[in-house]
């Protein structure tokens, strides 16, 4: 295990966190301003890679699938939120979640209608099919530093947007004390809905991008909405800042697991136990991580409400 | 309308004592009809209501909304699997040795999770749910991920034999019949009823003296303590364990199935679960696309009837006149 490896292990990491980040901070905002637990928010992620896998597929045209998957998928997230989620506001946590369990289970019915049961082909682009060297002994997939690049741009985007924005505004009036911004006279349903789109912008985004490196498939969403609640949950619930540090973490923490904990298991143990444990530590590693900030600071580490 | 309170209104005696005499006579019934396949699958859908009854306990009345449910359960079924491995085959030593490994991973998990609340809670118990499920994952002596195979049903002893698939289907009836009635007199007891006063105002509680933290562990370790029995008694079943009847989804299922029925309904558990398991099983059978109708069926729920199956048919565990789902209450709205 030389420098190098380490180095690549990082930024895979910091690039997988940016993705975690984008689908963190729908989340963390529509929890914020509306108090909503929405689980459906990976279905809108799976939306946003099938669909830019498909026009890519037609089109050719990365860009134009981007676009696409990302317009797309904030209808459906309009559409969910203006049949559905508006009336799921005033009501408990515990319906919003069951509800939003039922719209994964309708969303995963139809896109086995639509494009099958078996996972579809997502290709890279062409233009970054080779390798950027970035130091002299460290060559890194093109297609890859292009989401890294992506992550930054979104991430400083919705930073200007939520901090220097009368919008933003809103959404941090909303998000601190949503009755006094109420009071105050902010229209708040419009707000609810423009908020919602938002992140189902920033799914679709990650989605689009990720579908290249992941395999498109039902249950996609599923998989990575553990991670992005992980994140949320160690951010502090509500905050845009604290979801970046923690996807940051949990990014890192998450491909650290998976690349050092085998290789240095190996050395200390038995080589057939090590095939049992390093798999097993490296799925565990995040949520370690999550309790143990949990255990400390009980409402996360940049909690949105005092 | 008046209703009579539920321990003089004579429905609340008859009826499940009618549900139960039905579920009883069932094994001996069915083969007449050719339904003996659905002895099995009566059997599955008792242990899952039992499970789902713990949770509604611990969500219903606890206030605690735990995502890991599905966890004890699994180490339920695994410590079977490993007392099974270490020779012991008396069935009941096995159902409360299994019952005791949930007790204790739920007093450690418990330990550190109750200091959290809300969607902290959630989430800190989806966390732990998913460090056992991968637990489960690297033991390779156990079958990882593939799963173990119990060669032969534990001895039940009494002259009972346990490969009848009848005889085991009214053990497990008796088993389960005895824990629906601990928990429904577990909340008629003092300590049901401070818990309940925890989940309505915990910060009253405290100031009144009660040890807060520490009931609601109890209530937390009780309500793992019979789901690891029904996991074990699910391993007795089928023969079969793997980490996957471990997966957060089946937590989250869990959640579902308790919801449904009611949630905080005595029998919200036992409603929810039927309801879910037959329809899955049918679903199932007809369809290809048999999770969409799921989908909706919990979307018309919440949107109609937040508090569950169960509310439409009694009074609101709230106590205040009709609950807001009533189907009385619907009736009402829609004249």
């Amino acid at each position: 295990m030389d420098s190098i490896f380490i180095i690549e292990q990082l930024i895979n990491g910091i690039g997988y966190g940016l993705m975690l980040f984008l689908l963190a901070a729908g989340l963390t905002l529509v929890f914020g301003v509306m108090d909503t637990m929405n689980l459906a928010h990976g279905t809108l992620f799976m939306f946003g890679a099938y669909i830019a896998a498909t026009v890519h597929e037609a089109s050719h045209s990365f860009l134009a699938a981007v676009l696409c998957g990302v317009l797309v998928t904030m209808l459906i997230g309009a559409l969910l939120e203006v049949t559905l989620m508006r009336r799921l506001y005033k009501r408990n946590h515990l319906n919003q979640v069951v509800a939003t369990f039922g719209v994964i289970l309708l969303a995963d019915d139809f896109v086995k209608w639509m494009w099958g049961a078996s996972p579809i082909m997502a290709s890279t682009p062409a233009a970054l099919a080779g390798p950027v060297q970035l130091l002299p002994d460290l060559p890194y997939p093109s297609y890859r530093l292009l989401i890294l690049v992506a992550g930054v741009v979104a991430a400083l985007a919705l930073y200007v947007v939520v901090n220097h924005t009368r919008l933003g505004m809103l959404v941090r009036a909303g998000a601190s004390d949503r009755p006094m911004a109420e009071l105050m006279g902010v229209r708040v349903q419009s707000v609810f809905t423009l908020v919602f789109v938002i992140g189902a912008a920033l799914a679709g985004v990650a989605g689009a991008l990720m579908g290249p490196l992941t395999s498109v498939q039902i249950g996609m969403g599923e998989g990575i909405l553990i991670p992005a609640l992980v994140v949320i949950v160690i951010g502090g619930i509500g905050s845009v800042r604290g979801s970046f540090v923690a996807a940051m973490l949990v990014g890192v923490v998450d491909t650290a697991g998976r690349a050092f904990v085998p290789p240095l298991l190996r050395e200390v143990m038995a080589p057939a136990l090590a095939a049992d444990v390093g798999p097993a530590l490296a799925g565990i590693a995040m949520y370690v991580l999550m309790a143990v900030v949990l255990c400390f600071k009980p409402g996360g580490l940049f909690p949105a409400r005092g | 309308m008046s209703m009579t309170t539920k321990e003089t209104n004579p429905m609340a005696v008859a009826g499940p004592a009618l549900v139960l005499l039905g579920l009883a006579v069932f094994p001996a019934v069915a083969p007449h009809f050719g339904l003996d396949y659905y002895t099995g699958f009566v059997m599955r859908m008792l242990i899952v209501m039992l499970i789902a009854t713990s949770l509604n306990y611990l969500m219903g009345y606890g206030g605690m909304v735990a995502l890991g449910h599905a966890g004890f359960v699994g180490v339920g079924a695994y410590a079977l699997v490993a007392m099974t491995e270490a020779g012991v085959t008396n069935a009941w030593a096995l159902w409360g040795g299994a019952m005791l490994a949930a007790a204790v991973a739920a007093l450690l998990i418990g330990a550190v999770s109750l200091r959290t609340k809300g969607v902290y809670f959630i989430m800190i118990t989806l966390a732990f749910a998913q460090m056992l499920y991968y637990l489960a994952v690297s033991l390779r002596v156990y079958g990882g991920d593939d799963g173990y195979n119990l060669y032969s049903r534990p001895v039940l002893g009494f002259g009972l034999d346990a490969a009848d698939d009848a005889t085991l289907y009214w053990v497990v009836l008796a088993v389960c019949a005895a824990c629906f009635l601990f928990f429904h007199r577990s909340v008629g007891s003092r300590f049901g009823q401070a818990l309940v006063g925890i989940r309505d105002n915990e910060s009253r509680m405290m100031a009144l003296g009660y040890p807060v933290f520490l009931l609601k562990l109890q209530a937390f370790v009780i309500a793992a303590a019979v789901a690891g029995l029904g996991g074990a008694l699910m391993v007795t079943q089928n023969s079969f364990i793997s980490p996957s009847s471990m997966h957060w989804s089946q937590s989250a299922v869990l959640i579902v199935i308790v919801v449904l029925g009611g949630l905080g309904h005595r029998w919200g558990g036992v409603i929810g679960a039927a309801v879910w398991v037959s329809l899955e099983e049918t679903l199932r059978m007809s369809t290809e696309y048999w999770h969409w109708p799921l989908g909706a069926l919990l979307i018309t729920i919440i949107l109609f009837a937040p508090e569950g199956l169960g509310a439409l048919f009694h009074r609101s565990p709230a106590g205040k006149g009709e609950g807001r789902g009533g189907i009385f209450y619907l009736l009402r709205r829609s004249a």
